[in-house]
């Protein structure tokens, strides 16, 4: 088992340093979720199709990162509070290049 | 007054098989949704999407479960108040219940089975200053009656479907449509995409991407909306009557919040050791509405809270009533539509 430090700022400004597994099929959404960093029904509504943009998030460290699928970056076009480093969490696939990840949940759409 | 046996709010995959289960012990069901059509996310979210975990069909797509489960339940003829939100519920003496919606549809019933998923889907609003005071003065998020639109400057935004295909019905009917979108790529069918180009070209709808609605102005009513054109400072303004945004639909747990049930996690706490009913007697919770210990979002796991809750509501129906469960295979189904369907049977015969 290989766990990643991930460090996510969650919606009221709190920061969280948490451990992901890199061999669980997990993307950041579910991780966000897993540790209940958002209250349910508030993030990852869609499940994870890149249907809604509920587990936006803003990327604060340098990593490189997978290039957006269309879907995302369709989404994305159309999701409020975008700024140039918004990702969608379900699309992120935990893996080990992004050990000391630094993320931002981005606001509740109203 | 609408009444029934069991009142479903939600016509989602879980509320509609609820109305199969339930019709094999002769109970009527009537399903509000507040969107258009059945079917809740799988329909509205996902319907060309396959899921691989409904037992029995190795892939099947979200639209087709849907179409599927309409015509399993046919035989039982559910009612439909669709496009109108569950608003208010209200227990009369004799423990029965009268649920009204948002357009004042009342509906009375014995059980109310709560099968809302994530809530009801309400448009998504652009974070737009003033938005509010625009709203019915110009701005609206549902097209509801094109001829609102006759001879009146429309602007529309989004780059969705119904962004495409509302930009294209406007064309004909309003004196000027345009249509703002953040990207020059469009998500929507291949037809429509080729239609808008198309009316482009022939100057019947003005594109502005890559661009962005940044304010509404007006005293009263909506007179002009800025647009923000990517990379350039200055604003347009742009003279318009109506202004409507399509950013698509997210669901909301809404007023079904304030009716007095045990809340935990934006969901229903329900009792799992039983019937899946709430803390109010005669009020059920099932599918990804609820959550009890344990709870998994699966449409699989609906399916069985559906039967289970069916049986719960007989008993509270028929208190006297003593019943037990029959396969299909052996009682065959009954629709209140008269017709029948039951297994051959096997043929008795013998060999000379």
């Amino acid at each position: 088992m290989t766990d990643i430090k991930i460090k996510i700022t969650d919606r009221d400004g709190v920061l969280h340093e948490i451990d992901a597994p890199t061999d669980m099929n997990m993307n950041l959404m579910e991780i966000v979720r897993s540790y209940e960093l958002a209250p349910e029904g508030t993030i990852g509504i869609c499940g994870g199709m890149a249907m809604c943009a509920s587990c936006q998030c803003y990327v604060t460290s340098n990593h490189d990162l997978p290039e957006m699928g269309e879907e995302e970056e369709a989404m994305l076009s159309e999701a409020f509070n975008v700024k140039d480093n918004s990702r969608l969490g379900c699309q992120l696939h935990i893996s080990e290049d992004m050990n000391g990840l630094e993320v931002v949940l981005a606001p509740e759409e109203g | 007054m609408i009444t029934t046996d069991i009142l479903i709010i939600g016509a989602g995959p879980t509320g509609l098989f609820a109305v199969f289960e339930a019709g094999l012990l002769q109970l009527k069901c009537h399903l509000i949704d507040a969107l258009p059509q059945a079917g809740g996310q799988c329909s509205e979210i996902y319907p060309k999407k396959p899921i691989y975990d409904i037992p029995g069909f190795p892939e099947v797509l979200a639209g087709d479960l849907v179409d599927n489960l309409m015509e399993q339940i046919k035989p039982f003829q559910p009612g439909f108040t669709l496009g109108e939100r569950a608003q208010t519920i209200e227990k009369l003496e004799d423990g029965s219940f009268i649920v009204t919606t948002n357009k004042g549809t009342k509906h009375h019933a014995p059980i109310v089975a709560i099968a809302g998923g994530l809530g009801s889907f309400e448009p998504r609003k652009p974070l737009l200053e003033n938005l509010a005071k625009f709203e019915d003065n110009g701005v609206a998020y549902i097209i509801k009656d094109p001829e609102v639109y006759r001879n009146k400057k429309v602007v529309i935004a989004g780059g969705g479907d119904s962004a495409l295909d509302w930009s294209i019905f406007l064309a004909d009917v309003a004196a000027e449509v345009t249509l703002v979108h953040r990207r020059n790529e469009f998500r929507g069918a291949l037809d429509s995409v080729e239609k808008v180009q198309k009316l482009k070209d022939e100057g019947k709808i003005n594109l502005s991407t890559p661009s962005e609605i940044v304010g509404l102005n007006g005293t009263d009513v909506l007179e002009s909306v800025s647009i923000r054109k990517n990379d350039v400072e200055e604003l347009i303004t742009l003279e318009v009557d109506n202004f409507i945004p399509l950013f698509g639909l997210s669901p909301k747990l809404g007023p079904i919040g304030d009716w007095g049930l045990e809340i935990e996690k934006n969901a229903i706490k329900v009792d799992n050791t039983l019937d899946y009913q709430t803390n109010i007697p005669g009020v059920y919770a099932i599918g990804d509405v609820n959550t009890y210990p344990g709870k998994l979002k699966l449409i699989l796991c609906g399916f069985h809270e559906a039967t289970l809750m069916c049986q719960s509501a007989y008993q509270r129906i028929y208190p006297d009533k003593k019943y037990v469960m029959k396969y299909t295979t052996v009682g065959g189904v009954t629709g209140f539509d008269g017709s029948k369907k039951e297994a051959p049977k096997a043929v008795v015969k013998a060999i000379e």
